[in-house]
């Protein structure tokens, strides 16, 4: 059995409250964050604006006026939410067995789309093919959602590639590129600028404004890398 | 029914309340950087609280309007002119069709707001006609607007007369200034602060520098925090979050932050006075000043109640005109 981390609940703001259950980086974590974020979207109270889960914590925001109106006998909107909160941990919002099948994202890992496969390569000590063997031959998770429109961030990247972010960061980072910072990996959904380490790039649509979900990834979901037959 | 953008101005986009419920896809809630003014302009107008406005910075726009219609300015005040008759801020006012807004000089603020009776035909995306710059999407196209830009008015749906002027009491109208003195709530790392740092954060006035938009704006100042590197795994932050960055120095989360954020979090600005620092600019000076958690709510409701009044009264102008109406 995981031992359980504190869980620690303070305002984000005036107009929001956030639930962290640790400060690491760990599935189980992370599976309570996204099971207590799932649980209010699908449970509403009145006021509820929106949920945001991240790697540990799950943030709540709220309309002050309509909690406040709707729940009199807390003295203020975040002793209310924060109520709903404590009840929503303790029971309700268990994390599920995820069985989220994994999503194969292919890349090119050209020398004009890997920007820095050389560089981390060299960090690492190893051939460019062993970098993206070892890079490939994991199943990552999507934690969180954030920095762009549908840039997730996953881990966890295999020690032996792990490789710190750019000392300063390019200006313009092309839209599709898969990079590394550390032991996260991530897809830039759009171009932008980004200090993240780029291993190849990507002409999946990662995010989509057109559709109802903007973005083809979501928290919780598994991702495996595969490379293009073309390199 | 129509407006032609003669001149674009530097940063004109049409921003609403925002976007919500799409935070856990990385996208932001943008919108417009001082709610307050598009609410209050919104009402005066009898639209929707929510309605889209044109955000406008300075240098202004040019706006050739094709139709008649009735218009209403508010937050910053860039000395408007309609024709050559001067118009006043929160005060709604009757445009004919071939007339010209300009805006001269920036006299107070940095973010004003136009309205329009019934509001704009805009592209909406996820709920909302805020113009998402790094999404391109929302509003008009997903860009700021441009020389030769025709936006469409939309048709009021009441037909109703009111008075050519309608005022909104100076009472509810945000207390801006230059240098304000922002409220503020402890944010979850307020702990990390030694006392010392804790004394600079409440007792001196922070310079707005050059380093500031939308999606934040630095503060320079002396370090509330003292070189001891603290980056914490990411997590949600939230318009008006007061982070400190690794040198000591402070950010204020602006309308277009990111969704997540890893610095510590020092404070958050209340949700009450958004609009004072929503309004300042690069060399503008802001000094905060710590409240409880209870006081930054009373003082939301206080706001909320004062628009419902405002609410109440402009309804009950629009049915009185409709009733003298022949």
């Amino acid at each position: 059995m995981m031992s359980e981390s504190k869980t620690r609940i303070f305002s984000l703001g005036d107009s929001a409250l956030t639930v962290e259950f640790g400060s690491s980086i760990s599935t189980g974590l992370n599976k309570r964050a996204i099971a207590l974020s799932d649980f209010f979207r699908q449970n509403p109270f009145p006021g509820f604006v929106e949920s945001v889960p991240a790697y540990a914590s799950t943030t709540i925001f709220f309309d002050i006026w309509t909690v406040r109106k709707s729940f009199p006998e807390f003295s203020s909107a975040f002793d209310a939410v924060k109520h709903l909160a404590d009840q929503a941990i303790d029971s309700k919002s268990r994390p599920k067995a995820e069985s989220n099948p994994s999503i194969e994202i292919p890349f090119h890992f050209d020398a004009k789309s890997a920007l820095d496969l050389d560089f981390v390569a060299k960090h690492a000590g190893i051939s460019t093919r062993d970098v993206i063997e070892i890079f490939t031959n994991v199943t990552y998770r999507v934690f969180m959602l954030g920095f762009l429109p549908g840039f997730s961030y996953m881990g966890e990247v295999d020690e032996r590639i792990a490789t710190p972010r750019k000392d300063s960061p390019r200006l313009c980072v092309p839209k599709g590129s898969i990079a590394i910072a550390g032991k996260q990996a991530g897809i830039y959904s759009l171009e932008s600028p980004g200090g993240w380490q780029i291993l190849g790039r990507t002409d999946v649509e990662m995010f989509k404004p057109d559709q109802a979900s903007p973005s083809l990834l979501k928290p919780g979901d598994k991702i495996r890398f595969v490379t293009k037959l073309s390199d | 029914m129509s407006i032609l953008i003669q001149k674009p101005g530097i940063l004109t986009t049409i921003q609403d309340l925002g976007r919500y419920k799409y935070r856990r896809f990385g996208i932001n809630p943008g919108g417009a950087m001082d709610h307050a003014a598009v609410r209050l302009i919104n009402i005066l107008l009898g639209n929707q609280e929510n309605e889209a406005v044109i955000e406008m910075h300075f240098p202004a726009p040019q706006i050739l309007f094709y139709a008649d219609t009735a218009a209403a300015i508010g937050g910053g005040d860039f000395d408007t002119r309609l024709d050559d008759k001067s118009v006043e801020n929160w005060r709604s006012f009757r445009v004919k069709k071939g007339s010209i807004l300009k805006f001269d000089k920036k006299s107070s603020g940095n973010r004003s707001y136009l309205a329009v009776r019934g509001g704009f035909e805009t592209d909406r995306w996820l709920d909302s006609s805020s113009t998402n710059l790094a999404a391109k999407m929302g509003g008009f196209n997903g860009r700021k607007l441009e020389d030769g830009d025709r936006i469409d008015l939309r048709q009021f749906p009441q037909h109703y007369t009111q008075p050519a002027s309608a005022k909104i009491a100076p009472s509810i109208i945000p207390q801006y200034a230059a240098f304000p003195t922002v409220r503020i709530i402890r944010g979850a790392e307020y702990c990390l602060l030694s006392e010392h740092g804790r004394d600079l954060l409440c007792n001196q006035n922070f310079l707005i520098s050059k380093y500031s938009d939308r999606m934040g704006f630095r503060l320079t100042g002396k370090p509330v925090m003292t070189s001891k590197k603290c980056e914490l795994i990411s997590s949600a932050v939230s318009f008006g979050t007061i982070q400190a960055l690794p040198d000591g120095q402070l950010t204020v989360l602006m309308a277009d932050h990111q969704t997540a954020g890893g610095y510590p979090r020092i404070g958050h600005i209340i949700s009450r006075d958004l609009p004072l620092i929503a309004q300042l600019g690069t060399n503008d000076k802001v000094a905060f000043h710590m409240v409880n958690h209870e006081e930054a709510e009373n003082l939301a409701l206080e706001f909320e109640r004062e628009l419902n009044i405002l609410k109440a009264s402009v309804s009950l102008n629009i049915v009185v005109s409709q009733k003298n109406s022949p």
